[in-house]
């Protein structure tokens, strides 16, 4: 009887350590059961991405509905080329919608914010943004202000 | 030269208690195991080791995540991010200290009472009239509580980084109004399965596995006196605790450092 | 020697922490009877046991149990031969976390796979034998240091062993339970011929049961034989100790330097 309890018990624990993982994995990580299938491609080339880096957020109206893949340097234009990974159901995405480089606060992470255009077609898997918005860049802002151009 | 020839004794000492280590954990693993009950052995451990340790490592996830919330808060909300929290509070204990506290905190709940009570076994003879049946005691007595601590390590320390992601969301959430979409989403969009979850898993692993072979070790091979057990307690908790530190220093090197 | 040893120890050499403990030991058990081992406290018994049961190595010399050369055994063939000794400790070593019930019941359990109401059986048989059926669910610390013997000795007759080994079974039992064990030993080995070593310093109590004797001291045996024998042996030191007469060749005294050393007094200035 008291062995019975002990069975149990310690089978509980055992399965509230895979629920915390599982948690970790989905809630904390945002690691998402469904796979590429459910995602599609875009890509943006910016003059300057700033601080973005793969795992980045991608949002649209402050929604996350994506991630940045990889950030590569096209050796022709010399931008960088972001790869951008969008969930499946937001397949609508107006074609000439901009991506923009946004910060969170004055000081936190930056992001590609997707500013939606008006068009009638949507952006289909592997097109590129026809306009982007580089990375403000504080630095060089205040140096343009004070040589007053 | 006195001071030179205690070093080297000092020395091979340490060098022959690794060695007694090694073959100890051979042994514990290759061991007579024909009379094979071991499941239910294994059971009573978990309870023994994990469940009981749960209440401990429940509170201290909490109040931990409790503290980075508010920490948290007070320092990013001077730069206006104090949506942040939430990525900063999941890094940290699913990186760190999810897997470090729980270490310390285990080999100080059950570490030392896994030691205490292989040690007071062998003082008793119980391990000696154990053999003495037929029963190899490493296969019988050890193996179990080795296992139990292996398995149990990474449990709580899941356990307890989810406690305390929860503990910050209550403060930095409920309390001082962050909102609650960009506490998870920033969060999930800066933690990484694989880089952050998966290496934290793997570091409680490791310790476990370092932390149980201490204990049991130290029970196994203390001097059979109430002097001898309690020196091979406390052993066990500092040995453990260092070990845990500096192994986390280097995993995190390698997981983490880019070179 | 005649097929008839169960155990055979040749020249075994033995020493601990420096100190030389056995200094060619030869000795021979004989197979189904009684063996008495006797001699001064701290002469060696115990581990003579111990070397028997393998858990300890001598320095050099063979000891052979039941055909199988001890000291030369491998793990697993070594458990294999234990699963046939019984060995009542000094201590008792009674497992603290199982009941009495549950102590006498182990080695049946581990090593059998009998059905749960022949082990109850069984393990009641066994601890009414030595008077403690009563005290089935008690938990060690709740014995007497003489019960806890007692239930350690029907632990280890639980599996019928074909050699059991009794470390002083008889300190710390009142009269009515000394003959009761006495009783329990003589009909343990008559009944089912097992070969016994028991280790007493009860001289009377010994003699009157086992059938071959040996006095340990000095790292050597000093007299063995039957009873009878013993009690006819020459050699003054067999006579001393049977006697028990505090004066003699064997000391009493572990090794010491000389007394007025120890005392602080400088030689002869008391
Ligand atoms: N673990 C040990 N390390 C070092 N020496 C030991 C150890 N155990 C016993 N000895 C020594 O071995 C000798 C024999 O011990 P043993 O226990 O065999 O004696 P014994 O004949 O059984 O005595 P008693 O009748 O009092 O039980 C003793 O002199 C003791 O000092
Ligand atoms: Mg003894």
């Amino acid at each position: 009887m008291a062995q019975r309890t002990t069975e149990i018990v310690t089978g509980l624990f055992i399965i509230a350590g895979l629920a915390a993982l599982m948690f970790l994995a989905l809630q904390v990580s945002g690691l998402s059961p469904k796979s590429d299938a459910d995602t599609y491609t875009l890509y943006a080339n910016f003059n300057d991405v700033g601080g973005i880096t793969p795992r980045g957020k991608v949002a649209m109206a402050g929604v996350t509905v994506g991630s940045v893949k990889s950030v590569t340097l096209d050796r022709d234009t010399f931008q960088a080329r972001v790869e951008l990974t969008i969930d499946a159901n937001v397949d609508n995405i107006p074609a000439d919608s901009s991506a923009v480089i946004r910060t969170s606060g004055l000081l936190g992470e930056q992001y590609i914010d997707i500013s939606i255009g008006g068009d009638m077609d949507s952006l289909n898997a592997g097109d590129t943004f026809y306009s982007t918005q580089s990375a403000m860049n504080l630095e060089r802002l205040i140096t343009n202000f004070a040589s007053g151009k | 030269m006195d001071r030179i020839a205690s070093l080297g004794r000092v020395g091979l000492d340490v060098v022959a208690t690794v060695g007694r280590a090694g073959r100890f954990l051979a042994g514990v693993l290759t061991g007579v195991s024909r009379p094979s009950v071991g499941f239910p052995l294994l059971v009573r451990q978990l309870y023994s080791v994990g469940v009981l340790s749960l209440a401990i490592v429940v509170v201290s996830g909490l109040f931990i995540g409790m503290v980075l919330g508010l920490q948290g808060y007070t320092i990013l909300s001077d730069y206006g991010s104090e949506a942040a929290i939430g990525q900063m509070i999941a890094l940290t204990l699913v990186r760190e200290l999810g897997p470090v506290v729980t270490a310390l905190l285990f080999a100080g709940r059950a570490g030392s009472a896994l030691t205490a009570e292989i040690g007071l076994m062998k003082a008793t003879e119980q391990l000696s009239s154990m053999e003495m049946m037929g029963v190899d005691p490493l296969r019988r007595v050890i193996a179990p509580r080795l296992w139990a601590g292996f398995i149990a390590m990474p449990i709580l320390a899941a356990i307890f980084s989810v406690v305390g992601i929860w503990g910050g969301m209550l403060v930095g959430v409920e309390w001082l109004g962050v909102f609650e979409g960009s506490f998870w989403g920033n969060m999930q969009s800066s933690v990484s399965f694989t880089q952050d979850v998966l290496n934290g898993v793997i570091k409680t692993v490791v310790f476990g596995f370092v932390f149980s072979w201490i204990a049991v070790f130290q029970g196994y091979d203390c001097v059979p006196t109430s002097a001898g057990i309690s020196s091979a307690t406390t052993k066990t908790v500092v040995y453990s605790s260092l070990a845990v530190l500096g192994l986390d220093f280097v995993l995190t090197a390698v997981m983490f450092g880019d070179f | 020697m005649d097929s008839g040893a169960y155990i055979t120890l040749r020249d075994v050499v033995f020493s601990r922490s420096g100190r030389r403990i056995f200094d060619g030991v030869s000795l021979d058990i004989p197979r189904g009877k009684i063996t008495a081992i006797m001699g001064p406290s701290g002469t060696g018994k115990t581990t003579l046991l111990r070397l028997i049961g393998g858990q300890l190595r001598p320095d050099s010399g063979s000891i052979v149990v039941a055909g199988e050369s001890v000291p030369q055994l491998k793990r697993k063939a070594l458990y294999t031969l234990r699963e046939k000794m019984g060995m009542l400790f000094q201590s008792g070593a009674l497992f603290t976390d199982l009941s009495v019930f549950e102590n006498v019941a182990f080695p049946l359990r581990v090593h059998t796979a009998l059905p749960e109401d022949m082990i109850r059986d069984i393990v009641l048989m066994k601890l009414e034998a030595v008077g403690l059926r009563g005290a089935r669910r008690l938990m060690p610390a709740e014995l007497s240091g003489g019960m806890t013997r007692r239930v350690a000795l029907a632990r280890s007759i639980a599996l019928d062993p074909e050699l059991i080994m009794y470390d002083e079974p008889f300190a710390g039992q009142d009269p009515i339970a000394m003959g009761v064990l006495v009783k329990l030993i003589r009909d343990l080995n008559l009944s089912m011929g097992l070969t016994s070593v028991l280790v007493s310093h009860d001289v009377p109590e010994s003699l009157s049961i086992c059938h071959y004797a040996c006095i340990v001291a000095d790292g050597q045996i000093i007299g063995e034989g039957t009873p009878e024998e013993l009690r006819q042996h020459p050699s003054e030191r067999v006579q001393q100790f049977l006697n028990g007469h505090p004066d003699g060749p064997v000391p009493f005294h572990y090794p010491a330097d000389d007394a007025g050393v120890d005392w602080g007094l400088g030689g002869g200035s008391a």
